[in-house]
């Protein structure tokens, strides 16, 4: 910012048309990114609160009062937390072993982490009834010891934890990566057991980049549609999550509840924004110093 | 108990048996994060390829001689290219405003365009058509316009925009804070326009990591589901997009064909996400 002008006696006018020309495109560019961002992200962020709240206090309180819809935010909460406790400590371990460890194939199980984010939700739901429903390849196995795949929570919970695998070991890692091993060497050396060496000297290392993917993870988990779609057959106050609740509503022409729903969905996850960006930053932080 | 073994002399029968058992649970750990990756990943895909591609190509021309699935496909592929064009501009614009200038409410920006990576999939939808709709009344101004939205390849369109729009700022961001902001203060200073500066110097620089975040999007746009299937209204042959395809196709059991459409999409974004971690990586070896 602190640019020294005039060092040279020359503030000649061509200068000064070029600073004020600068200072124009530099407000065009913020006043063309501003409004992108508002026209786009923000218009239909007060687009849905206008939805939900017009119709009044009565029709959020009737909404929550309903079985169906505290049901469908019960089963979220489970699906959410069961596949960020699985892909957290799994996770961990992952990016550990991919960060510290080397043998053959560790590149292919590298590029294996990364391909979650390239499948259509759809096609995830997809590979869950190939392998459990009917005539599907474990389909035989869990059927005959009564275990319900497909229809039902397992299912629904195997396909939010395919979509959430990423987010952990990719934050994980680069951090992992950036500490080297000095400190877990250190600490072994003197006679700390590897477990020791985990909980005291790598976690607390690399607690905001796990954080960070926690809190993506969480998100992604909070609001999977296209694979729970396909696999859970949305059973009304059984198989029926938050989102697929949203779904039916719409579908049903009851956009009044629905709308409520997803306003909730989306405080939550501007809450969940939040920490995502306070993570965030946090890492970096510690990075650079 | 080690501070003792590292005085002695005799401390070597307990330090490799140590080893040894450090190198069991190295085994262990790595068996673990292959079953993981192994089981959780690569199984459900190896599935897809082959319950579509079994007995050759018959499931696919079976799938494609359904009405409205070459449609479906084409308007796929059409709305994400044109998204990708869009959201690259935008995207590139937006991470040099918030890498080069200061100003009230940068922080802010710079979270709230992480919004579409919290915000859930069908949500996103379901906001496209509270504002977009015919009960809002902008969706009844544009309408009186002659502009449809909601139900129409436009509202696709602004769906994929919102959702992907992160990814191009993400890739950009991180090389241009490390760029050299003195060149481009030179060129400039040497008389060049700003605009010449930024495509001599800048621009450049900036081109791996701008492509990478392009083929992100294309990536994820040709995926999307939640919040197209919300706002296109999923006419067949107008407004029904592949995933939407495939999970109509699902839903009339039919599973074999979907897979085999949805292999189609799964190896062009997973080739293209692979094409990425390429560009991402070549730069740092560069500097």
């Amino acid at each position: 910012m602190g640019m020294t002008v005039g060092s040279g006696g020359s503030t000649s006018g061509a200068i000064r048309t070029h600073a004020s020309r600068t200072r124009l495109i530099r407000g065009l560019l913020i006043a063309l990114a501003l409004s992108y961002v508002s026209i786009l992200l923000l218009a239909p962020l007060a687009g849905i609160v206008w939805a939900a709240i017009k119709g009044g206090m009565d029709v959020v309180s009737e909404t929550f009062a309903r079985a169906d819809v505290r049901h469908a935010f019960w089963l979220t909460g489970i699906i959410t937390l069961v596949t960020v406790v699985t892909v957290t400590v799994l996770g961990m371990l992952t990016a550990w072993v991919l960060v510290r460890d080397d043998f053959p194939g560790k590149r292919f199980l590298n590029a294996l982490v990364e391909l979650p984010l390239a499948v259509s939700p759809v096609t995830v739901g997809l590979m869950a009834v190939l392998l459990f429903g009917t005539g599907g390849w474990f389909s035989d196995f869990f059927a005959a010891r009564g275990i319900q795949i497909i229809f039902a929570l397992p299912s629904m919970i195997l396909v939010t934890i395919f979509i959430s695998i990423p987010f952990v070991i990719r934050e994980v890692g680069p951090v992992l990566e950036e500490l080297g091993t000095n400190e877990e060497e250190a600490a072994l050396t003197l006679g700390a057991s590897p477990i020791q060496t985990f909980f005291r000297v790598t976690l607390p290392n690399v607690k905001w980049g796990l954080l960070y993917g926690m809190a993506l993870s969480t998100a992604r988990a909070l609001g999977e549609i296209g694979a729970v779609l396909i696999v859970s057959g949305s059973i009304q106050g059984q198989t029926e999550t938050a989102t697929l609740y949203v779904f039916r509503a719409l579908e049903e022409r009851q956009e009044a509840s629905g709308y409520v729903v997803a306003l909730t969905l989306a405080a939550i996850s501007i809450l969940l924004l939040a920490a995502i960006e306070t993570f965030k930053h946090r890492q970096s932080k510690e990075a650079r110093s | 108990m080690s501070s003792q073994v590292i005085e002695g002399g005799a401390a070597l029968p307990p330090w490799t048996a140590r080893l040894r058992g450090l190198h069991l649970g190295r085994w262990g750990l790595r068996g673990v994060a292959i079953l993981y990756l192994g089981i959780a990943i690569l199984l459900p895909i190896v599935a897809v390829l082959l319950k579509g591609y079994a007995d050759g190509f018959d499931k696919l021309r079976l799938a494609l001689a359904t009405p409205g699935a070459i449609e479906a496909i084409r308007l796929t592929l059409v709305t994400s290219a044109i998204c990708t064009v869009i959201n690259a501009f935008f995207g590139t614009l937006l991470a040099y405003v918030m890498v080069r200038y200061r100003f009230p409410g940068r922080n802010l920006l710079s979270a709230i365009v992480d919004l579409p990576f919290a915000i859930p999939t069908l949500v996103t939808g379901v906001m496209l058509v509270a504002l977009y709709g015919p009960a809002s009344p902008v969706g009844g101004w544009l309408k009186e316009h002659g502009i449809d939205v909601v139900f129409a390849p436009l509202g696709i369109l602004i769906s994929l925009l919102f959702v992907t729009l992160p990814f191009v700022i993400r890739t950009v961001q991180p090389v241009l804070s490390e760029l050299d902001i003195a060149e481009e203060e030179a060129a400039f200073s040497l008389g060049a326009g700003g605009w010449t500066a930024f495509r001599k110097v800048v621009l450049p620089a900036l081109r791996p990591s701008i492509a990478a975040g392009a083929l992100l999007v294309f990536a994820r746009a040709i995926g999307e589901f939640g919040a197209v299937v919300i706002v296109a209204g999923n006419l067949t042959g107008k407004t029904l997009t592949a995933p939407v395809f495939i999970f109509q196709l699902a839903n009339q059991f039919r599973p074999e064909e979907a897979a085999a459409v949805a292999a189609i999409l799964f190896v062009i974004s997973f080739s293209l996400v692979l094409l990425t971690d390429r560009l991402l990586r070549r730069k740092p070896r560069k500097i």
